[in-house]
């Protein structure tokens, strides 16, 4: 909120010195104790050089038909010429003059730029006659449009020829713009903002007085009102009688301005002047405009509809928006906007105001529902002090009595009218200082209650806080523990490190294998990727064979890309590498570790796993220049062997591959599915030719592994058996097959068939081509065989590999060579 | 004494023929020193001779054949030594060369960040929770919310604006949730509960340069009798001190969130503090979110607030390698731009 420093001086006893480095110095302490700021200082910025002038003449421009010739006085001997565009100019006007040498801000550029003499078609002019949109005045603030020319002071505002304009406009009074939070209500109204600063200054808080003069005509003679005391705990009206709408004072529009309000008309500017003072919002209807003689507060009714004061039209929810109405036709949708029905206009007589507390959540749902985040509904949310409501609707009446010169009725209506007890809280001094590790006495706390005006009993250590109507945000203990610590400073409170035993702190088995698996990757050439976990529900779907029903959407979605959660990590790292290829980075190898989500019931949490997926495309260059080890694209075997040793080094044993073709988004020929014993663990293969020739890509090798499996069955048990001192003996078989038969196949029945002494299996070579038959492969295996115990005699193994190679002919038909 | 002199003969022919260039050195020692040479010839000789010339004959005859097999390993040892030579003046290269790297991953840079928390509060004797059951991103309405003091009304839920999978259910908008599903399981005869929770969370945000629908949080609380808010402020500056470095320093400024109670934002020093930095030539950076837990989320959790007492906070791992390395755009940590993962090399840590 724009706290006006000039006017808080008026309810502190001793005034705020409103220098610029002491206003900064305050900004910088009320950072640290309050609220943050989001900027400090006056609406004249650096601009300088603005006068009040008198138009002494104005004489037409002998070469132009829309400028004209004034000669201007700022209370000095000589006149002053000025050529103005201005349409409005006028003779005895007080207008603001922009001297030669002034500096003022340039409405397009925001810049500060310096007024000099200008010959405009011949005519010298010594200056400019401004708008307020032309001095720095965002147009959301100045009461009139740019269009309508000039500003001109209202005769009675009581300035001078030759007074400093920016003064007499409020655009050095000192504003500290405060970014509040939520719970700081209370500081979104100046007497609020006073009590807070004076809490910091250490200074009284004088409350604003005045006099209300009722007539004897009766308020209750000219309306009824009828109010669910659900919608609004507290409701009052004021009639005012023969007012006349006109424009308000400078000393209460300077003000609105100043707090980001624009003045519209002296009753629209004296609720709004009211909601800045009091941070109570209230609302004026044109009593004559009534469509009947009673207010009825209740919700709306189906197919209701309101025009609202900015025009639109707002079709009100059933049973869910709170309206105030007047014979069936809501007039207002309550503490969010008024409606053009009852609005107060030029013509209004008589006037009924009203000052009511609604109901908070109500407030909230239908600012929401409407996306109308008005000044009112944004304190009706956020708590209105309940204590003060018809003391400023009195306020507000004889206000308008002077400045509208009306009479106001006897009376206040009152529609309801909830006594709400205010919180009274108990707290003891060991309590702070137990929460706040500090050893404050009771006298440091009580003075810190006194600086923020509560009262309270103090008995011992205990102290009995009655919270007053102001502070919505104090109701429990821990709420004035939090005002102790901010007013005795948060910079004055001791660093300690925690006592108590101390635990070890380590990391789970489970977060170690996931860490190693990072590791693992990263050391195998992969780099950590982390993708966005919402995507497309096709992406989403793309390598995971979940069901539709199984996908976790998002309700209302920000944009078409990010609608549901992945379910796979592939499609996101294949994003990755279409990402870096449209940058002509060619070789990517990533790796991903993170969530996939599986819903299964609808208003329940799906499932999450975590997964492993890594991708290879490019090359994988070991060397730029060496022809020997020559730059060579990745195939299936790069993947398949990352992922093959990550499985060793994370401790999996009897790992599978099984050809598959189930996957639609995989290459049919090149994929295979993973397991440990019978457990599932993933895929590796190349992505599908017809998605990667789509996106433009090399081929994209690929895996994704369920890592929850992967955890599970992890043998961490390391089992050792000595070294044998007896040699090895190596035999090699080479054998002609059928070329669908796998090498999976033939190492399974070799290992089958061999006898307990065959140490190691494999395969050293594998050819197909013009000298073998058609559908012929050849196939070169190492057997190695030890014996632990003893040196192997020649005849056994001799013996093993002809059982062999028996049962390779008999199981694949396999040739010798 | 002619075989003397035959023999003096034989040692100079040898010699001579051993010190040529390209001699055949085997081819050599096999004709002077073989079996069938030319000194086992001379000194069959010998036995024809008186026994004290056959003494003097024999002395010559073995100063011969040491000469010969001397000078043969001298020689040998000189040949192998040029055919070295040869050898690395013809293996010779351009050392200049690029050499073949191993690759190497890195990890990204954000898990790097997120890592060094770990580790620091690991040695502080934290658990870090971080698993599906106890940490979900896709969490209830009634934990991101409502456990944490922010009842479905409540104003302060504009603050984060959260993508509903439906009405109870959502991407979790922050990790404050881990700190009830914590609460809820732990022992407290076994101590405090002291915990950091890293993850991912969601906004319903435009993407743009500082703000990103997804990025990471590190949730911190500890939970026992006695818990301060000066311990609060020791572990933060000691937090802040580990990622920003030892001379660096903290404020706490009042701030707001439901369920802490004070609620502080807390800001480092952007440069190194002394004892003789002016106050005014302190750069402060707001870095975190922090407070002591609000008493009804511990009542909600089921802790005694009377009994207990305990402080949160909330890391942000994205601002601060934003902040760390001067990342102009937080989009870059999720697109995953080659070029951009592998400047963040972990330097052997």
């Amino acid at each position: 909120m724009k706290t006006n420093l000039r006017w808080l001086n008026e309810y502190l006893d001793q005034k705020i010195d409103l220098a610029a480095q002491p206003v900064q110095n305050l900004a910088e302490t009320l950072e640290r104790t309050s609220v943050e700021v989001d900027s400090v200082g006056t609406l004249a910025g650096k601009q300088d050089g603005l006068v009040v002038a008198k138009v002494l003449s104005v004489e037409p421009h002998p070469d132009s038909d829309h400028m004209v010739i004034t000669q201007v006085s700022i209370g000095q001997a000589e006149p002053i010429q000025i050529v103005t565009g201005a349409p409005n100019v006028a003779v005895n006007q007080l207008v603001i003059l922009a001297q030669v040498g002034a500096h003022i801000i340039d409405r397009q550029s925001g810049e500060l730029v310096e007024i000099k003499t200008v010959k405009l078609r011949g005519e010298e002019s010594f200056g400019m006659l401004a708008a307020l949109q032309e001095i720095g005045f965002d147009s959301k603030i100045a009461p009139n449009s740019l269009e309508e020319g000039i500003y001109v002071f209202d005769e009675q505002s009581g300035v001078k020829p030759g007074d400093n304009a920016l003064e007499v406009l409020g655009m050095l009074d000192p504003v500290i713009d405060t970014d509040l939070t939520p719970n700081r209500s209370d500081m979104l109204s100046m007497i609020g903002a006073a009590y807070e600063f004076g809490a910091i200054l250490k200074q009284k808080v004088t409350l604003p007085t005045f006099e209300l003069k009722e007539e004897s005509q009766s308020a209750a003679n000219q309306l009824t009102v009828n109010v669910d005391e659900q919608l609004a705990p507290k409701y009052g009206l004021r009639i005012i009688n023969n007012v006349q709408v006109q424009e308000s004072p400078l000393w209460l529009q300077r003000r609105l301005w100043n707090a980001g309000i624009r003045p519209i008309n002296n009753i629209v500017d004296i609720t709004n002047y009211m909601m800045i003072l009091y941070g109570q919002p209230l609302h004026a209807y044109d009593l004559d405009k009534l469509p009947a003689k009673q207010l009825d507060v209740r919700l709306a009714q189906n197919d209701e509809k309101l025009t609202l004061l900015d025009g639109q039209e707002c079709q009100l929810r059933p049973q869910a928006d709170i309206v105030i109405a007047s014979a069936g036709q809501p007039l207002v949708l309550a503490g969010v906007m008024g409606g053009q029905l009852a609005e107060i206009d030029q013509n209004t007589h008589n006037l009924v105001l009203e000052g009511a507390i609604f109901d908070a959540s109500h407030i909230r749902a239908a600012a929401r529902r409407h996306t109308i985040h008005s000044e009112a509904s944004g304190r009706f949310e956020r708590g209105v002090d309940a204590d003060n409501t018809f003391t400023v609707l009195d306020h507000a009446a004889s206000m308008v009595a002077d400045l509208a010169a009306a009479q106001v009725a006897q009376g206040r209506l009152i529609g309801s009218q909830v006594l709400q007890a205010n919180p009274v809280v108990t707290i003891t001094v060991a309590r702070i200082n137990q929460i706040l590790g500090t050893d404050l006495s009771s006298a440091m706390v009580a003075d810190i209650f006194d600086r923020l005006g509560l009262l309270y009993q103090l008995d011992g250590e205990e102290f009995t806080v009655n919270v007053p109507g102001r502070r919505p945000d104090l109701s429990i203990p821990a709420d004035l523990i939090e005002e102790v610590a901010r007013l005795y400073g948060y910079d004055n409170l001791p660093t300690a490190t925690i006592e108590g035993p101390t635990t070890p702190g380590k990391l789970t088995i489970r977060q170690r294998g996931i860490r190693a698996s990072r590791r693992l990757m990263e050391s195998m050439g992969l780099n950590q990727a982390i993708s966005y976990a919402l995507t497309t529900p096709e992406k989403a779907r793309l390598f995971a064979n979940e069901s539709e029903e199984s996908l976790v959407a998002l309700d209302y979605p920000m944009s078409s890309d990010r609608r549901v959660a992945r379910q796979n990590l592939l499609a996101g790292l294949l994003d990755d590498i279409s990402y870096n290829s449209a940058r002509s980075v060619e070789n990517v190898a990533l790796y991903e570790q993170g969530r996939i989500f599986i819903n299964h019931q609808v208003n329940q949490q799906p499932t999450e796993k975590e997964h492993l997926a890594g991708v290879l495309t490019g090359n994988l260059q070991h060397s730029s220049w060496q022809a020997a080890k020559n730059v060579k694209p990745v195939d299936f075997y790069d993947i398949k062997g990352i992922v093959t040793k990550y499985c060793q080094e994370i401790g999996l044993t009897d790992v599978t591959f099984q050809a598959t073709d189930r996957h639609v988004a995989m290459h049919p020929g090149q994929t295979a599915d993973i397991y440990v014993k019978d457990v599932y663990l993933g895929f590796v293969g190349q992505i599908h030719p017809q998605i990667t020739q789509a996106k433009k890509l090399n081929p994209v090798f690929g895996f994704e592994l369920d890592l929850e499996a992967v955890l599970t069955q992890r043998e961490q048990e390391i089992s050792y058996i000595p070294v044998s001192r007896y040699p090895q003996i190596s035999r090699d078989l080479a054998i002609l097959v059928d070329e669908n038969i796998s090498n999976q196949q033939i190492e399974h029945a070799i290992k089958v068939t061999a006898g307990p002494h065959l140490v190691h299996l494999n395969i050293f070579d594998l050819y197909q081509g013009d000298s073998l038959p058609t559908h012929k492969k050849s196939m070169a295996y190492q057997l190695t065989y030890q014996d632990r115990d003893a040196t192997l005699v020649e005849e056994d193994i001799n013996q093993d590999v002809e059982r062999i190679i028996e049962q390779l002919k008999d199981q694949f038909q396999a040739e010798i060579r | 004494m002619t075989l003397v002199d035959d023999l003096k003969q034989l040692k100079i022919k040898a010699l001579t023929a051993i010190e040529a260039q390209n001699a055949d050195l085997e081819q050599l020692r096999i004709e002077f020193l073989g079996r069938k040479g030319d000194l086992t010839s001379l000194l069959k000789g010998m036995k024809d001779l008186d026994p004290s010339d056959r003494k003097i004959v024999g002395q010559v005859g073995n100063e011969v054949r040491t000469a010969i097999t001397d000078l043969l390993a001298q020689r040998k040892a000189e040949v192998e030594q040029e055919k070295m030579n040869v050898r690395l003046a013809a293996e010779k290269i351009d050392v200049t060369l690029p050499g073949s790297q191993p690759i190497q991953g890195q990890p990204h840079v954000l898990q790097q960040i997120i890592d060094e928390i770990e580790e620091h509060f690991l040695g502080m004797g934290f658990q870090v929770i971080d698993d599906p059951i106890d940490s979900p991103e896709v969490e209830t309405d009634e934990y991101n919310f409502e456990r944490e003091n922010l009842p479905k009304d409540h104003p302060a839920r504009d603050m984060q604006d959260t993508f509903y999978i439906t009405p109870e259910i959502l991407m979790r908008t922050q990790t404050s949730p881990v700190q009830s599903r914590s609460l809820e399981k732990h022992d407290f005869s076994k101590g405090p509960l002291k915990m950091i929770a890293p993850g991912k969370v969601y906004r319903r945000d435009t993407d743009d340069a500082t703000h990103s629908h997804q990025f990471h949080q590190v949730e911190g609380m500890v939970v026992g009798e006695n818990i301060t808010m000066a311990d609060l402020r020791g572990t933060l500056l000691a937090i802040m001190q580990e990622l920003f470095g030892e001379k660096h320093q903290i404020r706490l400024r009042p701030s707001y969130f439901p369920f802490t109670e004070p609620s502080v934002e807390v800001d480092v020093s952007w440069n190194p503090v002394t004892p003789s930095t002016k106050p005014e030539d302190i750069k402060w950076i707001e870095v975190l979110g922090a407070g002591m837990t609000h008493p009804n989320v511990l009542k909600m959790d089921g802790v005694d607030p009377e009994k207990y007492s305990a402080f949160a906070f909330g890391l942000g791992p994205d601002r601060f390698a934003m902040l760390k390395y001067g990342v102009e755009n937080i989009r870059q940590f999720y697109l995953n731009d080659v070029r951009f993962l592998e400047q963040f090399n972990r330097k052997g840590e």
